[in-house]
C-alpha cells in the first residue's frame, strides 16, 4: 500500500518538473495532454489521485462516510484500523464504505475532478475531512491515548499530496496549520501521561524541521492574498511556534489574528479561543468576563474546553471556589485519559 | 440517467410576496425552464397547487381512509418537481442550483430507478 503511495508521490514530482507551456498548448488544443507529452503516466496518476479523493469527499455523501471512504480508498487503510481509530466496530464503518459505494453508483457520483465553479465548494469538504482525521489522531475525542500518530500522519500526507496536485491557498493554510500543530506533538504529554498546556511545555522538544515546513506553506498560503480559516489559525500557530518562551509570545498579533478569524467564522468555539487569548494580553478578569458571557449563552455548556477555560482564569485571580467548581465541570465533561489526569492533578494543587 | 428535482419551499414565501415580486420570481422560473429545455436536460416538470388542496388517500384492512391535507406536516412543502435527464449527479446538482427555490427552500434530488421491462 505505501509503496504504491511513494511511487505517485514519485511521480508527482516528475511531474512538477513537466513543461508547463506544453500543458497549456495541449489544453488550447483542446486535446488531452496524454496525447501531448511522453508524462503520459505522471498525468494519469495525478488526475487519478485528486479525482478519487474528491470523489470520496462527495459533499452528497455523509461526513462520516466520506471521513471512511477517504481513510479505505485514499490512505489504505484497513476497515479494522479505522474502526479501532474511531473507536467504532469495524462492521460499521464497512456497512457505511458499501451505502456510500451503493450511492456512488445509483445516484451516479462522478469519479471526476469538480469543475471551477464547483471547486470552492468542494475543496471545503475535502479540507475539513482531512482536518476532521487530523485532529483524531491529534487529541482523540475519547480514550486514552491523546494523539494516535498514525492518523494525523495519514492526514499530513493527504495535506502534503493536496498541495502537491492543486494550487489552492487553503490547501496550503491547512497544510501549514496541521505541521504546526504536530510539531508540538512530543511536548503536549509528560511520560506519566499527562496534559501538558502551550505554556508549560519543553520548546527544545519542538520539531523544528516541521515548524519550518509549517512556515514555508503558511507563507505559500499568505502570499496568495485570499486568506481563509486554516490560513488564519495556521498563522496564530507560527506565533507560537516563533516564541522562544512562553512569556515572549505576541498575544497582541494573536488577539487580532483572532479578531479577522472571528469574521470568517463567529463559532463559539473560535470566540473561546479569542477569549483565552485576550486573557494571556489584558489579563485573566479581562478574560474571565469574556468567557463567562459565552458561557451564558448556553452553547459551550457541555464543551469541557469552555470550563476548564474559566478555572484557567479563575485560578490566576486566586478564585480557588470557582477554580475547582469549573475543573471540576470539565473533568466530568472530558472523556480523554491525559486531560483528566491533568485536570484531577489541577484540582488537587488547588486544595 | 434521470434524476427527479422535488422542489420544497415554503408556500409563505410566495404569498407573503408583492405582486411585482411574485410576478419577477414566476419570470425566473419561466427563465429556467426555457434554460434547462435548450440544454437538454428537461423532461417535464410542474407546479403544485398550495397544500391546502392536497388529499391523502390510504386504504388500511380494506377500508378507504381519505384525510384532508398533505402526507406529512412540514414547514417547506412539495411545491412542484422537474424530471430532467443529467449526465451525474453533478450535471443534476448544477440544475438543482439554479432552481429559483434553491435560494428560498431547497431542492431534493432523486435517481430514478429504471426497471428493465419486458418489451
Amino acid at each position: 500500500m505505501s509503496t504504491g503511495r511513494f511511487k505517485a508521490i514519485d511521480v508527482l514530482r516528475r511531474r512538477a518538473r513537466f513543461d508547463r507551456a506544453a500543458a497549456a498548448l495541449a489544453k488550447s488544443l483542446d486535446v488531452t495532454a496524454s496525447s501531448a507529452e511522453a508524462d503520459v503516466d505522471a498525468e494519469e496518476v495525478e488526475d487519478d489521485r485528486l479525482r478519487l479523493i474528491f470523489t470520496c469527499c462527495h459533499p452528497a455523501l455523509s461526513g462520516d462516510a466520506q471521513l471512511a471512504l477517504t481513510l479505505r480508498e485514499v490512505c489504505g487503510l484497513t476497515t479494522e484500523e479505522i474502526g479501532h481509530a474511531f473507536l467504532t466496530d469495524p462492521r460499521t464503518i464497512a456497512q457505511r464504505i458499501v451505502r456510500a459505494k451503493g450511492k456512488i453508483r445509483d445516484a451516479r457520483i462522478p469519479y471526476q475532478m469538480p469543475s471551477r465553479t464547483e471547486l470552492p465548494d468542494r475543496l471545503d469538504t475535502v479540507l475539513r475531512v482531512i482536518y476532521l482525521v487530523f485532529n483524531e489522531g491529534y487529541s482523540a475525542s475519547s480514550g486514552e491515548a491523546l494523539t494516535r500518530q498514525g492518523l494525523s500522519g495519514e492526514a499530513i500526507r493527504l495535506g502534503r499530496l493536496l498541495v502537491e496536485l492543486l494550487a489552492e491557498p487553503e490547501a496550503s493554510g491547512l497544510l501549514a496549520l496541521m505541521l504546526l500543530q504536530e510539531s508540538r506533538r512530543a511536548a503536549r504529554t509528560s511520560e506519566d501521561g499527562v496534559l501538558i498546556l502551550l505554556a508549560d511545555q519543553d520548546r527544545s522538544r519542538w520539531d523544528r524541521a516541521l515548524i519550518a515546513e509549517g512556515a514555508t506553506r503558511l507563507e505559500q498560503a499568505l502570499a496568495s492574498r485570499r486568506i481563509g480559516p486554516y490560513t488564519l489559525q495556521a498563522a496564530i500557530g507560527a506565533a507560537h511556534a516563533h516564541a522562544d518562551t512562553a512569556e515572549a509570545t505576541d498575544w497582541q498579533t494573536i488577539v487580532a489574528l483572532y479578531d479577522i478569524m472571528l469574521r470568517l467564522d463567529a463559532s463559539p468555539v473560535m470566540q473561546l479561543n479569542r477569549a483565552a487569548a485576550v486573557s494571556m494580553r489584558d489579563g485573566p478578569a479581562e478574560g474571565l468576563v469574556l468567557i463567562e458571557t459565552l458561557l451564558a449563552a448556553g452553547e459551550l455548556d457541555d464543551y469541557h474546553l469552555a470550563h476548564s477555560a474559566r478555572a484557567d482564569v479563575c485560578r490566576r485571580l486566586g478564585r480557588t471556589a470557582d477554580a475547582r467548581a469549573s475543573y471540576a465541570r470539565a473533568l466530568a465533561l472530558t472523556r480523554q485519559g491525559p486531560e483528566r489526569r491533568f485536570l484531577e492533578r489541577r484540582l488537587a494543587e488547588l486544595i | 440517467m434521470r434524476y427527479l428535482c422535488v422542489i420544497y419551499d415554503g408556500e409563505q414565501t410566495m404569498a407573503g410576496m408583492s405582486k411585482e415580486e411574485g410576478e419577477a420570481f414566476m419570470g425566473e422560473y419561466f427563465a429556467f425552464t426555457d434554460g434547462i429545455k435548450k440544454s437538454g436536460h428537461y423532461i417535464g416538470g410542474e407546479a403544485l397547487q398550495p397544500v391546502a388542496t392536497a388529499t391523502s388517500v390510504r386504504i388500511r384492512n380494506g377500508k378507504l381512509s381519505t384525510t384532508a391535507g398533505p402526507f406529512a406536516e412540514t414547514k417547506e412543502q412539495l411545491g412542484g418537481y422537474y424530471l430532467i435527464n443529467a449526465r451525474d449527479l453533478n450535471d443534476a446538482i448544477q440544475v438543482a442550483a439554479k432552481t429559483p427555490s434553491a435560494r428560498t427552500g431547497a431542492v431534493e434530488i432523486r435517481p430514478i430507478v429504471e426497471f428493465d421491462m419486458p418489451a
